[in-house]
């Protein structure tokens, strides 16, 4: 740790000015606090390569974890993440809970901001859902997926993962294919690696492509040729569910695929692949392209353990990291 | 036709009122002057020369007439009432409203309508005049009986919270209007353009990740109905205009002689869909907030008349029901009582429209749309007046409203311009 520079008074404070911080859109963030947030999760990776994976950072805080929404990778990373950290997690999904009695989401958070968390992360199909939870409760609030808006941990991981793989994002080129429309994980992308420095296109059927989407700072394309420039083709999952009856956006799941899937014919030697998950095998993407070495797929999960991680560290810490990571490295 | 024909209120006493030396704007007469203004039992029986210094910022003007109010009775008497709405009317510097029909029963028949002018002449602060409904239980499929609709008040008629969707019966409505003798107006949105639409297509809706409800989905109807109306050769008023697109149907229509009116509100004169950033269901509205240059064209429109009146769309909604997530929250807001500060504030003060057009589209303007007789200033017309005080400077809190409901766009702004007393009918109703 003998390159630790000394730190100035300013960089004491937390990036935020709010007395309570909270993770709701890439769009809150600033390069400085992704570039944090990416040198911490790599410390705990580390970490998490000794014998002894529990790290006491985080005893006695309470972190609750409120899905509303399905979920096996994001509610299962943020548990393990949360426990990694020595964290007291509770976990809330709204089947079998009061949601079914027909409690407002009002009223589900006043009863579970009455125990007084540290941490609520929260679900939902609704948008804004998490600025709910921060308006009323006095929790820090983490957003994991809010309707069509944001999935902001999703694109952390995806960042950490290119980092991690590709030795960075700055200057990249990334193609986003598929259903951009409904997807928060698009969204929360586009912006943080247009933030980190990335070139990004869209690719999908036109319908499926939010008109004016290039005010965020991304190319469009209706051809699924064109994802050969990339280095990079990130795909999105086909949402059969989010598709309103007869809203016709594709005439059929088959044209889809047939125009839009990504196949290994339609990808260059080399290409990484990246799937938020869960995959339509067979729709969107071609078991061949998951499955293969390029896919990076595997890889995404297992940054989404460190990534929240450092998102649940960084949010319940004032001080600065460097000091704090070498605290971790002591106990540890 | 005169304003009793249509208008029902609680008949009661009619005062005798003086407003000495003050600054009288009235846009139906063109004064703009220094006056005293005497009132005799409920009528404006002198206009003399001010006898000294005019208070400053104090404007006596014609009260307002708002074409377009949600009384939510019957039905959700929890949100508003007849008092409650009409008194929010009242200090809004109103001396007229239309109430909509889309209540719960509709008013589609001559019992609903007759019970409600009757709740109004025992309770309305203000005389409220009432629109009903163009189909049965405004279900898009068979007409009201408007004749006696009509000779039972009512002053025009519309589905209004949602549109006509078969050309044909709005073709058969206007038609069958010439003999009932009252306009039909319209909300335009196609519903397969609108379908799972929150707010304005737009860069705001593709960055939050919000349904998009376009322009085309009004204007494609706005299109449709005045080609219809142009047939036919019948009034129709459109409601609620939002988008650039629909007033370049109405302004190609109106110069081709089509006998059109529209409306817009004090919420699509001063926002743009920008503010949805905030997430706050208390900018949700339909139509939605839409871009600058839609903004724009309204502010243009209303100022060169081609939209002739501000309507305020006044939607309460319970407290529970607009807290709540954006997408789960009804469309809707309040404006009975800040229309005028909102639209001093945003249009008047900048000097974007003269204080004497912006008075004109409160009160003349949406009077003539249904056949009222305008509001005005003058010896021996009844006393239908509004005190403002233009320099007042008011912070809108949750706590300072008439209305039974708060879901007001305006909450936590600061606003200027202020209605300091109304008179409706000869009465004074409201005194700050």
């Amino acid at each position: 740790m003998a390159d630790v520079r000394p730190l100035l008074r300013s960089e004491l404070l937390p990036p935020k000015t709010s007395a309570r911080r909270h993770l709701i859109s890439i769009a809150d963030l600033a390069r400085e606090d992704v570039e944090r947030l990416l040198a911490l999760s790599r410390t705990f990776a580390r970490s998490l390569e000794r014998d002894v994976k529990k790290l006491p950072t985080l005893r006695g805080r309470t972190v609750v974890n409120l899905f509303f929404e399905a979920s096996t990778r994001t509610s299962s990373s943020f548990e393990l993440a949360a426990k990694r950290l020595s964290a007291d997690v509770m976990s809330v999904k709204s089947s079998g809970s009061a949601v079914e009695k027909g409690e407002s989401l009002k009223d589900t958070l006043l009863t579970i901001g009455a125990y007084d968390p540290d941490v609520i992360v929260i679900r939902h199909a609704q948008i804004g859902a998490p600025h709910f939870a921060a308006r009323f409760t006095d929790a820090h609030v983490v957003n994991a997926g809010d309707g069509k808006h944001q999935h902001p941990t999703q694109a952390l991981l995806d960042l950490y993962t290119l980092d991690e793989e590709l030795g960075g994002v700055d200057g990249l080129h990334v193609a986003i294919v598929g259903d951009v429309l409904h997807s928060r994980v698009a969204r929360s992308n586009v912006q943080a690696l247009v933030l980190m420095g990335a070139r990004v296109t869209l690719v999908g059927p036109p319908p499926l492509i939010p008109r004016g989407i290039e005010a965020m700072g991304c190319q469009v394309s209706y051809d699924i040729r064109d994802i050969k420039e990339a280095d990079v083709v990130y795909v999105l999952r086909m949402q059969r569910e989010r598709m309103v009856e007869g809203a016709n956006y594709v005439p059929s799941l088959r044209e889809y695929t047939a125009r839009w899937g990504v196949t290994p014919e339609r990808l260059r030697p080399g290409q990484r692949v990246m799937h938020p998950g869960p995959m339509n095998r067979g729709v969107e993407i071609d078991p061949a392209v998951a499955d293969a070495a390029e896919s990076l797929v595997e890889r995404q999960v297992r940054s989404g353990l460190v990534v929240r991680m450092a998102v649940l560290y960084d949010l319940l810490t004032q001080g600065p990291v460097e000091v704090k990571v070498a605290e971790i490295e002591e106990v540890a | 036709m005169p304003l009793q024909v249509m208008l029902f209120g609680r008949n009661g006493r009619k005062d005798s009122l003086a407003f000495e030396n003050v600054r009288v704007l009235d846009p139906v007469h063109g004064i703009d002057e220094p006056l005293t203004v005497r009132v005799e039992g409920g009528v404006i029986s002198a206009l003399e020369p001010a006898g000294g210094s005019t208070e400053e910022g104090k404007v006596l003007a014609p009260a307002f007439v708002d074409p377009h109010v949600h009384l939510r009775t019957p039905g959700r008497e929890d949100e508003e009432d007849m008092g409650s709405g009409t008194r929010a009317a009242a200090a809004g510097g109103y001396c007229a409203i239309l109430a909509m029909p889309n209540t719960d029963p509709v008013v589609d028949s001559a019992a609903v309508l007759g019970a409600l002018v009757e709740e109004a002449t025992r309770v309305a602060e203000v005389p409220v005049g009432f629109l009903a409904a163009i189909s049965k239980g405004q279900q898009g499929a068979e007409l009201t009986e408007m004749i006696e609709l009509e000779e039972r008040g009512a002053a025009g008629f519309t589905d209004d919270g949602r549109p006509v969707v078969a050309p044909g019966l709005v073709r058969r409505a206007l038609q069958y209007s010439a003999a009932a003798g009252r306009p039909i107006a319209v909300h335009c949105e196609e519903p397969t353009l609108s379908r799972g639409g929150h707010v304005h297509e737009g860069l705001v809706s593709a960055e939050i990740g919000f349904g998009g409800y376009p322009s085309v989905a009004e204007s494609v109807m706005v299109g449709r109905d005045l080609a219809l109306a142009a047939y036919e050769e019948r009034p129709l008023h459109l409601l609620h205009l939002s988008a650039r697109e629909s007033v370049e149907e109405l302004r190609r229509a109106l110069e081709a002689g089509v006998p059109a009116t529209a409306e817009a509100t004090p919420h699509h004169l001063c926002l743009t869909d920008e503010a949805v950033r905030s997430l706050d269901p208390n900018v949700k509205m339909n139509p939605p907030l839409r871009a600058e240059e839609d903004r724009k064209a309204l502010v243009e429109a209303l100022r060169d008349g081609t939209i002739g009146a501000v309507a305020t769309d006044h939607a309460p909604h319970a407290r529970h029901e607009k807290e709540v997530p954006f997408e789960e929250a009804p469309f809707g807001v309040t404006g009975l009582e800040t229309a005028f500060s909102a639209l001093y504030t945003q249009l008047v003060e900048p000097g974007v429209v003269p204080l004497v057009t912006l008075l004109e589209r409160l009160s003349a303007g949406p009077a003539r749309i249904y056949g009222l007789e305008p509001p005005t200033i003058a010896v021996g017309a009844p006393a239908n007046l509004v005190l403002l005080d233009l320099e007042a400077v008011w912070h809108v809190d949750e706590g300072g409203f008439k209305s039974k409901s708060a879901n007001s766009w305006l909450l936590g702004s600061q606003l200027r311009g202020r209605v300091l007393q109304t008179v409706a009918a000869g009465k004074l109703v409201y005194s700050a």
